[in-house]
């Protein structure tokens, strides 16, 4: 099971060391970290894509981070169906000559190239994990010079958090 | 005060504005602050970044305690609030004296003892510029405080300062530092603190759900082998009346914690004594073999529990604490209760199921805590600790304040000294701080000005911290400081005996300062006593003195805790359960 959080935290300074400080401590180790300001400016989310772990060292990380006087809400994303999207930028390898097969390869991923030089092209595809590392293998042969991924940011979807109100309410928001 | 506009000139510094604001300096608003928190005794040391605080406080009417240490400080500001239940307050400089809070709030992290602790820190102009006694304070104590503020303006202090001593001593109690900008405490701005903490992401369950309670009460009484494990909780919560009330309604035996002692009357028939690695056999085996085990603001510490699969094996576990994140932690629990202990005890009592029918399980922990007592042998020569510590507590009837330090002495005062009341010990328990037990006493005699207050302490830790001396000197405060000699770091000691084939690594200590000059130099009545015959009638004399005095007793140096539950092992396996 990998653990995605999203956490609505007090968009203020420290807050995002206060986080990562308690990971560091309690020994909870991070995958993908995400910060950014929501509809309300004085709230940012963070989305926490965790490293595997057992449903107990998920309970109390989950029970620590509401620990936090920042923290406003904790959502366990992990089994409820959500929007999860990630962005990645790829610069590969590409002689003018072979630029016909990368557009043929990036085309059914719904990816650009965003730049274009002398020896490469970047592309940016955004899709969930899955994707990504798809489209990254496909290209690993032609040569990835430079590769930059944003992480994941998430939002759970509008029918299963009205679906399963008592999963959602309870179980997985927790108010402390 | 948004939309209020400075006063004109002609207006006096007190002169009051809307809803009763004033407008003031930052750092007298720092003393308002403590001022309307009916702060009676601050611990600190003054330095470059707290100058303007310092001139505020000033001849302002709250006393204020000069340590010669800044953790000197923060040791004393624990003890208090050990001994009171209110916060304790300290005051630090910028850098040094800042880092020099560091253990102190640790400390006060790991037993949840109500600190506010406040650090100067350098003008915001300079800030980020390793400026002189520069130290991001923020970025240090963040995992070692509940929370820390920097205040970025004047305007703010009222409002931190509120929020600060609400999370400090409500939820899970303990400590909260702020950090103030040496230009801030100049900045002026209106000064109102009615309004209540706006704090949506903090909101502590304080009463807990009836639903938990009533299947606690239903497990109870179906209980054939309960028992009540009393942690810190009780004391946080003030509760020791009801805890008794509770246990006597339902005839269970009690088991304490280390940091529980004293919620609960050791004198008491169905008291137990302290559970864990230097517990009692009688507690030990009620830990081991209960069906039913209630712990009431405990978090089940790995001294505690010994080896996690050995704790309990068979009980249903029901534990209460104010934290939900230590419910489930180290124990698998099958009754979480989250909310106060005393505001659970009282639903507990309000609801009325038949007794459980444990009456053979009593009578059996009972024979055991009987036939099993704590117990030293006496060799005639030395001094035992063990009989050190039984005979203050003779003397002084236990109505004194205990404070310790940590380690071989600190197990010894909480097997033998019987401690009857709350707010009447004061130990380090979860970080083990060395050092912790002068300072400690220094604090409680503020927050208990008419008990003699009888520090006990290794010759080892003693030294960490000493220099508080001079604060129980300069005062002549009714201190009384027992150092325990026995030329070691005693605990450290055993576990090279016992576990590291005699290997003494930098543990002994053959040289050792003369402690009785030591403590006149500090112009405290001091004296020594190594012989056995010698004892009582040092300590008499020691004891009834007024005022201060210390008194090193030189005690057998190869004199082991026991029992024991050896590191790894389960809390059934204990060895040295009798001579």
């Amino acid at each position: 099971m990998t653990p995605v959080l999203s956490v609505l935290v007090h968009n203020k300074p420290g807050v995002l060391n206060r986080i990562t400080a308690l990971f560091m401590r309690k020994g909870f180790n991070i995958q993908s970290l995400t910060v950014c300001i929501t509809e309300n400016p004085e709230i940012s989310r963070m989305t926490i894509v965790m490293s595997d772990m057992d449903e107990a060292a998920l309970e109390q990380v989950i029970k620590q981070l509401h620990k936090q006087i920042d923290v406003l809400k904790v959502t366990d994303l992990t089994d409820q169906a959500m929007v999860a999207r990630e962005l990645a930028l790829i610069r590969v390898s590409s002689p003018i000559a072979e630029r016909a097969v990368i557009h043929s390869l990036i085309e059914p991923f719904r990816a650009n190239i965003v730049d274009v030089g002398r020896e490469t092209v970047t592309v940016q595809v955004t899709g969930d994990a899955e994707k990504i590392d798809a489209l990254i293998a496909l290209l690993r042969p032609y040569g990835i010079r430079e590769l930059a991924r944003t992480g994941l940011t998430a939002l759970p979807r509008e029918a299963a958090s009205s679906a399963d109100p008592k999963r959602a309410g309870e179980a997985q928001v927790l108010h402390i | 005060m948004p939309g209020m506009s400075k006063p004109a000139d002609d207006e006096t510094l007190t002169r009051s504005g809307e809803g009763g604001a004033m407008w003031m300096k930052g750092a007298d608003m720092v003393v308002e602050a403590l001022r309307r928190e009916q702060v009676e005794v601050i611990f600190g040391y003054p330095g470059g970044a707290v100058l303007p605080l310092y001139d505020a406080l000033y001849q302002c009417g709250i006393r204020h305690v000069l340590t010669r240490h800044e953790q000197g400080a923060i040791h004393a500001a624990e003890g208090y609030a050990r001994v009171t239940g209110k916060p304790g307050v300290v005051i630090a400089t910028s850098g040094p004296g800042a880092t020099n809070l560091v253990t102190g709030l640790a400390d006060a992290m790991m037993d949840s003892i109500p600190l506010v602790a406040i650090t100067g820190q350098v003008a915001k102009t300079v800030i980020g510029t390793d400026a002189f006694q520069e130290t991001s304070i923020i970025g240090i104590s963040t995992p070692i405080t509940k929370h820390n503020y920097q205040i970025r303006h004047a305007s703010e202090i009222p409002k931190v300062f509120k929020e600060a001593f609400h999370i400090a001593n409500s939820g899970r109690k303990g400590p909260v530092l702020i950090d103030i900008p040496k230009d801030v405490s100049g900045e002026e701005a209106w000064f109102a603190y009615d309004d209540p903490p706006q704090l949506p992401g903090y909101q502590p369950t304080v009463v807990p759900h009836h639903m938990q309670i009533r299947k606690l009460m239903h497990g109870l009484q179906h209980a054939k082998r309960p028992v009540v494990l009393a942690g810190a909780g009780v004391l946080h919560a003030r509760a020791t009346e009801k805890l008794l009330a509770f246990v006597e309604k339902y005839q269970l035996p009690v088991v304490q914690t280390l940091l529980g002692l004293g919620s609960f009357p050791a004198s008491h028939p169905l008291c137990l004594g302290m559970g864990g690695m230097h517990g009692s056999a009688a507690a030990n085996k009620a830990l081991y073999e209960t069906d039913f085990l209630i712990n009431l603001g405990a978090r089940f510490d790995d001294r505690l529990t010994g080896k996690l699969e050995h704790f309990a094996p068979q009980a249903v576990v029901a534990h209460i604490d104010i934290d939900p994140a230590e419910i489930g932690k180290n124990v698998p629990t099958d009754i979480p209760v989250v909310g106060d202990v005393g505001e659970a005890l009282s639903m507990m009592l309000s609801i009325d199921v038949p007794a459980p029918d444990a009456e053979a399980w009593r009578e059996e922990l009972l024979r055991v805590k009987r036939e099993l007592p704590f117990w030293w042998v006496q060799d005639g020569k030395h001094i035992k600790p063990q009989r050190l510590i039984s005979e203050i507590a003779r003397i002084t009837k236990g109505d004194v304040v205990v404070t310790t330090d940590v380690g071989q002495h600190q197990m010894w005062a909480a097997q033998f000294f019987p401690l009857n009341q709350p707010d009447r010990w004061v130990t380090s328990g979860g970080l083990g701080t060395m050092g912790f037990g002068l300072p400690a006493a220094i604090g409680a005699h503020f927050g208990q000005p008419d008990k003699l207050v009888v520090a006990i302490l290794g010759d080892a830790g003693f030294q960490m911290t000493l220099q508080e001396l001079a604060v129980i000197g300069e005062h002549q405060l009714p201190i009384k400081v027992v150092i325990v000699n026995n030329s070691a770091l005693g605990m450290v000691r055993q576990w090279q005996e016992l576990f590291h084939g005699e290997r003494y690594s930098e543990s002994l200590l053959p040289w050792q300062p003369d402690f009785v000059k030591l403590g006149e130099a500090y112009r405290i009545p001091s004296a020594r006593v190594e012989r056995d015959e010698d004892l009582t009638a040092a300590l008499e004399a020691f004891l009834s003195e007024p005022g201060p005095g210390l008194l090193e007793c030189v005690v057998d140096p190869n004199e082991n805790v026991y029992p024991m539950v050896a590191p790894g092992t389960g809390i059934h396996q204990m060895v040295g359960v009798r001579p």
